[in-house]
Order: C-alpha cells, then structure tokens, then sequence
C-alpha cells in the first residue's frame, strides 16, 4: 500500500472509531468527549506555540469567553433549547476572534518570555474579573439550560460536536500548515527580525494566528460548559492551572511544531492522566507532576520530535545524493 | 537615475554619533561599495537605511520616495533588502522552505496569505539554490549549514524576493578563498543580469576594488572620502585611516 492509501485508511479508521466509540463504550463517552477536546486545546495551543515560536499561557481565556457567550445566549435569547445552543456556539467562536484581534494588537509586539509573562495574566485576570461580575453570575458561577431529552442523552449528544470539532479543527490546521501561513509563521518563529527585514507582514500573521485558535477554543468552550452544565469561573471556564497548563504540556509531550504531535500528545496525556485518577487516587497530582517532569527531561522536542530526530530522512530532510555528486563532478 | 540617496544622515546613540552627516549617492544599476575600519558606522549606516534605526536628521530617498519615517517590513516590500552581517536564515526551516518563504510580499491579499505554496515559486527556489551551488542541500535544515552556507542561502533569499536594491554587509565574510571567486562573479551577474542595484560593505579590498564602480570611505562616523577605486585607493587620507601603507 501506498502512504496515501495508508493515510486514507487512518483517517477512516480514526472517523469510524470516532463515531462507534460512544456506543461501545458508553460508560466512559464523556471523558472520550474530553479527549476531543483536550486534541483541541494541543492543536490550538501549538499554533503559536509550536509552529510561530510564541508560547502562550493565556489561550484558556478564548475557551472561557466563548463558554460565557454561548451559556448567555442560551439564557437570554429567548430561543428554544437546540436554536439557542447553535446560536451560541457560533456566538462563543466569534467573541473569542474579536478577543483574540483586540488583544493580539496589543500583547503580540512582546517577544518571547515577554509575550509568556503577558498572556499569563490573562486566563487569571478573566478568572477574577468573571468572578466579581453579577450579570454572569459572579463567583458562584452559571448553569446551563437542561437539556430537553432523555436522562443520559446529553452525554451522546454533545459527544459527537466535540468529536466533530477535533476533526474539523485537525483538518483546517493541516490545509493550513500545508501552504505559505505555516512558511511564514515559522519564519517568524526562527528569526522575527529577518522575517520583517524580508517584510513580511508579521503583525498579521501573528494576529490571524491567534484568532485561528480563539475561534477553534471558542467553540470548545461551549461544549464543554454544556457537557458539564455548570460554569465556574476559575475551575472551568478560566481554568489557567488546568486546561492553560494542560495545552502546553500536551503539545510538548507530543511534539510542538508539528501536526501529529500535538494529537499524539493529548491522547497519551488524557489517558494518563485518567488512569492517574483512577489508580492512583490521591496521588494523581504527584504522578502527573513527576510524568512533565519526566517528557521535559527526555522528550524535550517531544515524541513526534523524538522520531524524527531519529530517522530525520523518513520527514524529508536528506541531502540529495545525486544533485551532490554532479556537484562534485 | 538616483536608485539611493542618503542627505546629511545623523544617527546617535547617546554621546556618540555613529554617522556624522552622511551623504551619499546610488545610481540605477550600478555596483557600490562602502568600506571602512571597524566602529566606523557602515553597519549603522545600513540599519538607518532599511528602517531599523530612527534617524536624527537628515534624509533618505529611495528611487525618489523619503523613507526615512518608514519601517522595516514597509521599506522591504519598496524593493529595498538588506543581508546581515551576522547571517540570519530560518534555521528549522529546509532551505527550499527559507527561499519559499521570502517570497515577494508586495501584492498582499488574504487568499494568497492561506494559499499554497505555487510551483513556480519552488521552481525559481531551486534555481536559485543552484545558482548559489546549494541545490544538493535543498532538504536540509539550513540551521545545520556551516556558516559560509548559511551565508549563500541568506544571499539566494534576498533574490528569491526580486529586490530593486541589495545592501551586502560583509557577503565574503566566513567563506572559503575558493568560493569568494564565484561568489564575486555570482554579485556581478546578479547586477548585470538581474538588473539589481548592490550597496555592498566589504573588508576584503581585493573583493571590493574589482568588484565596485564607486567607493564611499567612512572612518570615526564620517564620510572620508568617495570616488572610483582607483581615486579610493590612492587618497592620503583613507591610506592613513584604513588601508595603511603597503
């Protein structure tokens, strides 16, 4: 076979496994959920962190705008229950863009550990900010509208959004990162100053950037508050020392920089950190620190970047044997 | 026609004037050089040029626009490149990726921001990859390419995006005596053939006597002395300060 027929027939697999698992394993379709979800956050946070050189540990602040926005609609819009959530989530995806826009045009001009400083405050500031506002339900948090089907429905129902989401959120990254935003995007992860002195429109890059992973976590946002039904400020929608941290370690645990790893990463995390829970209860937070410690020590360019440091030929980078020996010649 | 044109350009950093009242002149097509002891303000002189530095005073007309009170991305897509001293490439990126990425980026659309990668592009990549003698490297992370590679890449780079004008700083510095000839002959043909106008810093007198229509002098921020090599090499004062007695 083929790489693309191999490839193809690993998409399928992926999809069909996808869309069967809530029903072979239903007992556990909610953490499965999570899992979409924590592929989502890899891939996002890998956007800037990876491939642009830009870590960020405010990301979770576009996942907890968009929850917020989505919640609201759903309790003062006046539509019925499906209506209101459509509504929301595109609502959640949209207020996270302008989010990530307003705020890019001030915090991408720092570089580096400075960009890292600026956006950590963010996902805490919106944590504290969120908590002391009473029109969305201040420290004590949101409820989400019950859901109008049967009990244990809401579990399958918001399975296959989260499910779609990873997908869709994959696919988009791939066609992106196949074309020139990914050129540009490393460049000015490799060298900001050259890539301006070639003047490419680094400001917009950057921006754009940043909005494309707003728009995936805005989505993700609402999923989640829905699957849960009941938003915390600081323990679910803003959850900086949770799914903030979650992101990044995902992404390096995988492999930042590349396509695959971040998925890698989340799947091997989730499961992980689930078996943590369930065999290790009370130690899970001591197991989980000791496991980061372990991927930062050896796997610093992640497992992805591990295997391609070890067959670097099978990702393309080769000198080429014929070209050298007319060279030569 | 005037490709370049400094007036009176001043640049401080604090007590220390870096360029005192530089003026100098770039004509269409043609091949300058800028030569200097150390700390004599050529590589400041450039940053001035392609927008890094703020001015103090004076004036900087590219093919008749100011552009002192541009910013460097802007005076970039004006046609106007500079390569560094220190090179700089995109050292996780394969060769082929850096010359793709440097792409011109004068016509600016959204479309073409989220579009592929076009074949011709890649096409005039490798040519220029051969043109530069690093074709056989082309898949290779160039942050593993020596130095003096690493240099030929950063020099391909700059003509990957159809610059009107280069600003060289130091392009035989770090490369071999054997690659310098074809480096030579390479900055003619790319004048000659490609129509581009070279500002080109160089230590190496050699290099830059053969290589250059016209010479500026600078030495302490200043401007010593300007004229044909031949005038350059003669001049008492820029023997005194640079060249020193042979």
């Amino acid at each position: 076979m083929n790489r693309t027929a191999l490839r193809f027939a690993l998409y399928l697999s992926i999809i069909a496994l996808g869309i069967a698992a809530p029903f072979i394993v239903p007992g556990i379709r909610t953490q499965l959920s999570f899992l979409w979800i924590m592929i989502v956050f890899a891939l996002t946070w890998d956007i800037l962190g990876g491939q642009m050189g830009y870590n960020s540990f405010g990301n979770v602040l576009f996942f907890g705008v968009g929850m917020y926005a989505c919640v609201l609609i759903q309790q003062h819009s006046g539509l019925s229950y499906f209506p209101a959530l459509f509504v929301g989530i595109a609502a959640g995806g949209l207020v996270a863009v302008a989010f990530a826009a307003l705020l890019g045009w001030g915090i991408l001009g720092l570089r580096g550990h400075y960009f890292a400083i600026g956006t950590l405050g963010l996902g805490i500031a919106a944590a504290e900010f969120a908590s002391g506002w009473d029109l969305i339900g201040a420290g004590s948090g949101l409820v989400t509208p019950l859901y109008p089907g049967a009990v244990g429905g809401r579990e399958t129902f918001f399975y296959f959004p989260c499910f779609i989401l990873a997908i869709v959120t994959f696919l988009s990254l791939r066609r992106l990162y196949r074309g020139r935003f990914r050129l540009a995007i490393n460049a000015i992860r490799d060298d900001e100053d050259k890539a301006e002195a070639m003047g490419l429109h680094t400001t917009l890059y950057k921006t754009v950037a940043w909005c494309i992973a707003a728009f995936f976590l805005g989505l993700a946002g609402p999923l989640v508050g829905n699957l849960i039904g009941f938003i915390d400020p600081r323990d679910v929608a803003f959850a900086s020392s949770s799914y903030g941290v979650w992101m990044l370690l995902m992404a390096i645990l995988g492999g930042k920089g590349t396509l695959w790893g971040p998925v890698i990463g989340a799947v091997v995390f989730h499961i992980t950190q689930e078996l943590f829970w369930t065999y290790l209860l009370g130690w899970q937070r001591v197991a989980l620190g000791l496991l980061v410690m372990l991927i930062v020590i050896f796997f610093p360019t992640g497992i992805v970047g591990w295997v391609r440091e070890r067959w670097p030929e099978r990702f393309g980078q080769r000198v080429d044997e014929q070209a050298q020996r007319t060279a030569d010649q | 026609m005037i490709m370049l044109e400094t007036q009176n350009v001043r640049k401080t950093f604090g007590g220390i004037i870096a360029n005192h009242d530089i003026s100098l002149q770039v004509d269409e097509g043609s091949i300058v050089g800028l030569i200097g002891p150390n700390g004599s303000g050529k590589t400041t002189l450039f940053n001035s040029i392609v927008g890094q530095y703020p001015i103090d005073r004076g004036s900087i007309r590219f093919r008749g626009n100011e552009i002192s009170r541009m910013r460097v991305p802007t005076i970039a897509r004006l046609g106007l490149l500079r390569t560094f001293q220190q090179t700089r490439i995109y050292g996780g990126m394969t060769c082929v990726e850096n010359m793709q990425a440097s792409v011109q980026q004068s016509q600016h659309s959204w479309r073409r921001m989220l579009s592929d990668v076009r074949p011709e592009h890649t096409e005039k990549a490798e040519n220029l990859l051969q043109f530069v003698g690093l074709y056989s490297k082309r898949h290779l992370f160039a942050g593993d390419l020596s130095f003096g590679q690493q240099k030929l890449l950063e020099f391909a780079m700059a003509l990957m995006s159809e610059p009107k004008m280069l600003l060289l700083d130091e392009p035989t510095a770090g490369i071999n005596p054997t690659l310098i000839n074809g480096l030579v002959d390479r900055l003619q043909r790319v004048n000659a053939e490609m129509g581009i106008t070279l500002l080109v810093i160089e230590h190496n007198m050699n290099v830059i006597m053969n290589l250059a229509q016209r010479l500026y002098c600078l030495a302490h921020g200043e401007l010593l002395a300007s004229g044909t090599p031949e005038q350059i090499r003669n001049n008492q004062n820029v023997i005194d300060a640079y060249l020193g007695a042979h």
